[in-house]
């Protein structure tokens, strides 16, 4: 019974490590892809300035209270808008930033594959 | 027929590219905040300066009274410089100003109000900045015109008389 009340003991407090892990990364993820707006080409988790000092904790504070990742975001978004974020979402403005890459891959590879029919 | 066909796409490529590149290239890329907003104060929580009380943005902002939102701190400089205008505008009675102590030490924010006096009808404790943060802020000094609980206008950086003037026509 001792042993067994020690392995749970043991199972919870590794469980609790995990979750703080858990969070750790979570934080950093986020803090990678948020910019410092008043910084010069860095993140918030780079930047030692007293603005992402500030966003950092609040980051965490928002993880704490049970936010997810998307929710952060879209949070920080309505405060500060699309440009807090380093990776775009698609929309109205950031379209041709997301098609235009696959257009030419896809005009390309079919150009390839016409040479490539032709010489054959 | 087929090298047309390569020559026309070819062209047709490098033309959507330089369209692309051409616009990219014209929108300057330092980052301009809006200052005209017409968003909703947050809702938030905050420790009040003096009494420590903890206080909801609800119970600090009225409707049908202008506010104003300024964020301080005793170790920015440009603070100090339109400190004098905010107790000038203190004088007005349409209007209330709410100060937002920014990242600073209660002594040294006591020092700057007892040195400079103190315009602000309360003042909010903000520690570790996640109250600014809350108001989209991105430094001190700034501040934000609020009526009806809505932010009608936001002012990036230390007022000046001409800004002040700004508010006083904005609240007759």
């Amino acid at each position: 019974m001792k042993i067994l009340k020690l392995f749970f003991i043991i199972f919870f407090i590794f469980s609790l490590n995990n979750l703080e892990a858990n969070t750790d990364d979570m934080k950093i993820k986020i803090t990678k892809n948020l910019r410092c707006l008043i910084c010069q080409g860095q993140s918030v988790y780079d930047s030692d300035s007293e603005f992402a000092n500030s966003m950092k904790v609040l980051v965490d504070k928002k993880l704490k209270e049970g936010l997810s990742e998307n929710q952060i975001y879209d949070f920080f978004k309505e405060k500060y808008g699309q440009w807090i974020l380093y990776d775009p979402e698609l929309n109205k403005n950031t379209y041709i930033l997301w098609l235009l890459p696959i257009l030419i891959f896809l005009i390309g590879g079919a150009i390839v594959v016409k040479n490539f029919k032709i010489r054959k | 027929m087929n090298n047309k066909v390569l020559k026309i796409s070819t062209i047709a490529i490098f033309i959507i590219i330089f369209i692309v590149f051409y616009k990219a290239l014209q929108d300057t890329n330092i980052y301009t905040p809006k200052k005209n907003s017409n968003n909703e104060i947050p809702l938030f929580s905050a420790n009040l300066f003096y009494s420590n009380k903890q206080i909801n943005s609800s119970e600090l902002f009225k409707l049908d009274q202008f506010y104003l939102l300024n964020i301080w701190s005793s170790w920015c400089v440009p603070c100090r410089t339109e400190h004098p205008l905010l107790m000038d505008l203190n004088k007005n009675k349409k209007i209330e100003i709410i100060g937002l102590n920014y990242k600073d030490k209660k002594n040294n924010a006591e020092n700057f109000l007892n040195e400079l006096g103190n315009p602000y009808q309360e003042i909010i404790f903000d520690k570790e900045g996640i109250n600014a943060i809350e108001w989209g802020a991105f430094g001190v000094p700034e501040s934000f015109l609020i009526n009806d609980g809505m932010i009608i206008k936001k002012y990036i950086g230390p007022l000046n008389k001409e800004l002040v003037e700004e508010i006083q026509l904005l609240i007759k």
